[in-house]
């Protein structure tokens, strides 16, 4: 029996409804997370941007014998309420390294403590309505001026607001990405050439691919205790430290890197490989000379994201001690050092109202890395993607 | 089936092995001898009882149906087979009165003497130069760059693909058409001086006339290297082909000059296959 247009349009109008239903849908998901994104960014820099910008106090320091031993004796008494708790010992080891200063005095722009810093930011502060009032003559006079922060970028954590910065928490993450780089990426490479090129197919590679692949799936805290139990109290090694907390990030990296590594190898078409093994080359030179350089761009992506990845981690660095306060940028992979999301995670339990700004800018750091690590990624795959 | 037991009106009963017509003067050395050779996928047997004399500067050619196990044998003969996991061997194959298959052999030197073109044209992204360098640097062939260089322009010579490149060898491989990349897959394989060249159906994916340019190729070649391809296309056999066998399901149904093959064959299998009944 045939069936007239008219017949299959009153059937298919129902069909279209649901298709363009289901359109709508996914639309408005996309829009419902791309909305989320842009009100987390959004709060993030009208939250985090303020912190960039820091009070600054003009005043003259005249660097005389007293203030050798107590910084503020340089200063006026009338601005100590007003500036950094900093300068008690700022001064005096300015002082130290260049005595030929002493009996002189210079005009400076010295940092305002954090409570006129959040007064200025309109932030909620603990200053009296007349230092209030005080503060604002000086800003009208021009000798309080909000200036950028470089303090954040050339500092470690401190105690007092104003004098945190996050150089530490930089330093000690780039020191454990390179221990981890330097763990993960050639044991993560190599374990996947083997399983991709050498390894025969049997039970065995499947249980290990198996359980390579539910490695990814682990959460990480464990890695941090596994690291604590093997690296720390087993092997010794330091707590703390960039090397203990790379070693733990390696472990949670390398499955990431295998199977990025994997799929970047199976990847490279067979044809590449017979061709090699047709002109007489042995295994490894099928795999270093043709297969691995075709992959590269692959891996090194892959191990990029991985490496983003565990830069963000903060859980296992908890367990190996990497929380810890930090004012001093790190000397060596074996001293006690902070990584970024461990400082942000330090300065959000801070109960000051000025952490909260350094928070948030310290997320902005970490983002503009990731970003930009991430960014890196794909320029990397974009150049090297061979089409020939 | 045993098809060298069928002895044909006039014709004598040739050597196990041997071509129907080859009276047993010694007209050409053997390459390969291969012997009771029998191969399994995993439980499926793709050859069974092969016995096939190889000879040396000739062209042979493997015809049959598609799955009569022709490139499979092809790749017995330099143990590209040894890739597939599940491959199971049996039987004798000798090159040079030695076995390939042998513990002590190992399967880069038989590579290193028995050269490979394969159906698509395979270059490696690289240049056209680094395409065939690449090979006999690290065989060890060339020391000196001025060496290498010329190795490269004689390679590229044989192949006939000298002056299409000479102006770009700095250029990718892949840049080519598809019959200059299976010249400079040619070019490649002779640059590492090979004994024998195995072409597998190396004109399948190219166009009549890079097809004849090839096959050009092959007669002037054999001067120099034993070559055995396969083909699938019969006419390509008749003209290139000294020697023909005719595969059929695993077996060797019919082996023979190649003139005597396509103009009188011995087989009604092989009749049927020729005169196009099947295939």
């Amino acid at each position: 029996m045939s069936h007239t247009f008219d017949e299959i349009s009153q059937q298919l109008k129902r069909r279209h409804r649901k298709s363009s239903r289901l359109k709508w849908i996914t639309m408005g998901s996309l829009g419902l997370a791309g909305l989320f994104l842009v009100l987390f960014f959004a709060d993030m820099l009208t939250k985090g941007l303020p912190a960039f910008q820091q009070a600054y106090v003009q005043t003259e320091i005249s660097y005389n014998e007293e203030a050798e031993t107590d910084g503020r004796q340089a200063f006026d008494e009338e601005l100590l309420p007003i500036i950094s708790r900093t300068v008690v010992r700022v001064i005096p080891m300015e002082l130290r390294n260049n005595p030929d200063m002493i009996g002189t005095s210079e005009e400076q722009w010295v940092l305002a403590n954090s409570e006129v810093d959040q007064y200025l930011k309109g932030h909620r502060n603990s200053l009296s309505a007349e230092e209030q009032a005080a503060i604002d003559e000086r800003v009208e006079a021009g000798q309080v001026d909000m200036r950028f922060n470089t303090t954040f970028f050339t500092n470690g954590d401190s105690k007092i607001a104003e004098n945190a910065g996050i150089l530490a928490a930089v330093v000690g993450t780039v020191m454990t990405m390179i221990v981890t780089l330097a763990i993960a990426f050639p044991i993560g490479v190599m374990t996947a050439v083997y399983l991709e090129e050498f390894a025969p197919d049997n039970r065995f590679t499947q249980i290990i691919e198996i359980n390579i692949n539910n490695l990814a799936a682990i959460p990480s805290i464990l890695f941090g205790l596994l690291g604590l139990a093997i690296f720390i109290n087993f092997f010794g090694v330091p707590r703390s430290s960039p090397l203990a907390g790379g070693m733990t990030l390696a472990l949670m990296t390398l499955p990431v890197i295998i199977i990025s590594t994997r799929t970047a190898l199976r990847s490279v078409p067979d044809s590449i490989r017979h061709a090699a093994f047709g002109v007489g080359c042995s295994r490894w030179q099928v795999v270093r000379d043709h297969v691995l350089p075709l992959a590269m761009p692959g891996i090194m992506t892959g191990s990029i994201i991985g490496l983003a990845q565990a830069m963000g981690e903060t859980a296992p660095l908890i367990i190996v001690g990497m929380v810890a306060f930090i004012p001093d940028v790190g000397a060596s992979f074996t001293n006690a050092a902070t990584v970024m999301p461990a400082q942000i995670f330090t300065w959000s339990g801070e109960p000051e109202q000025a952490f909260v700004e350094k928070t948030a800018g310290g997320i902005l750091v970490l983002l503009t890395i990731l970003i930009s690590l991430n960014a890196f990624a794909v320029v990397l795959r974009k150049k090297f993607e061979r089409r020939w | 089936m045993n098809s060298h037991a069928t002895v044909m009106n006039g014709q004598q009963t040739p050597a196990v092995g041997q071509p129907y017509t080859r009276n047993n003067a010694a007209c050409h050395d053997v390459s390969f001898r291969v012997r009771d050779l029998n191969l399994w996928y995993g439980k499926n047997q793709a050859l069974s009882g092969l016995n096939i004399d190889l000879f040396q500067k000739n062209v042979t050619a493997l015809i049959g149906p598609s799955g009569c196990g022709k490139s499979t044998f092809l790749r017995c003969l330099n143990r590209m087979n040894d890739l597939i996991p599940s491959v199971r061997l049996e039987g004798l194959v000798e090159m040079d009165g030695r076995d390939v298959n042998a513990s002590k052999m190992d399967e880069v030197a038989l590579r290193r003497r028995v050269g490979m073109v394969f159906q698509k044209p395979n270059p490696f992204p690289k240049s056209i130069y680094e395409n065939i360098a690449y090979a006999p640097r690290m065989h060890d062939l060339v020391s000196r760059k001025a060496e290498q260089d010329e190795l490269v322009e004689k390679a590229l010579r044989d192949a006939g693909l000298w002056n299409e490149v000479k102006d770009k060898l700095q250029e990718p491989g892949t840049s080519l058409s598809g019959g200059q990349q299976q010249r400079l897959c040619i070019a490649r394989a002779i640059a590492v001086q090979p004994d024998v060249i195995l072409m597998d159906e190396p004109t399948s994916a190219l166009d009549p006339i890079s097809t004849a340019t090839i096959e050009d190729l092959m007669d002037k070649l054999k001067d120099q290297f034993t070559i055995i391809t396969v083909t699938h296309n019969m006419q390509q056999a008749a003209r290139v082909a000294d020697y023909t066998a005719f595969f059929h399901l695993g077996e060797i149904i019919e082996y023979n000059d190649t003139k005597v093959m396509f103009s009188t064959p011995a087989q009604k299998k092989t009749e049927d296959y020729i005169s196009g009944r099947y295939g």
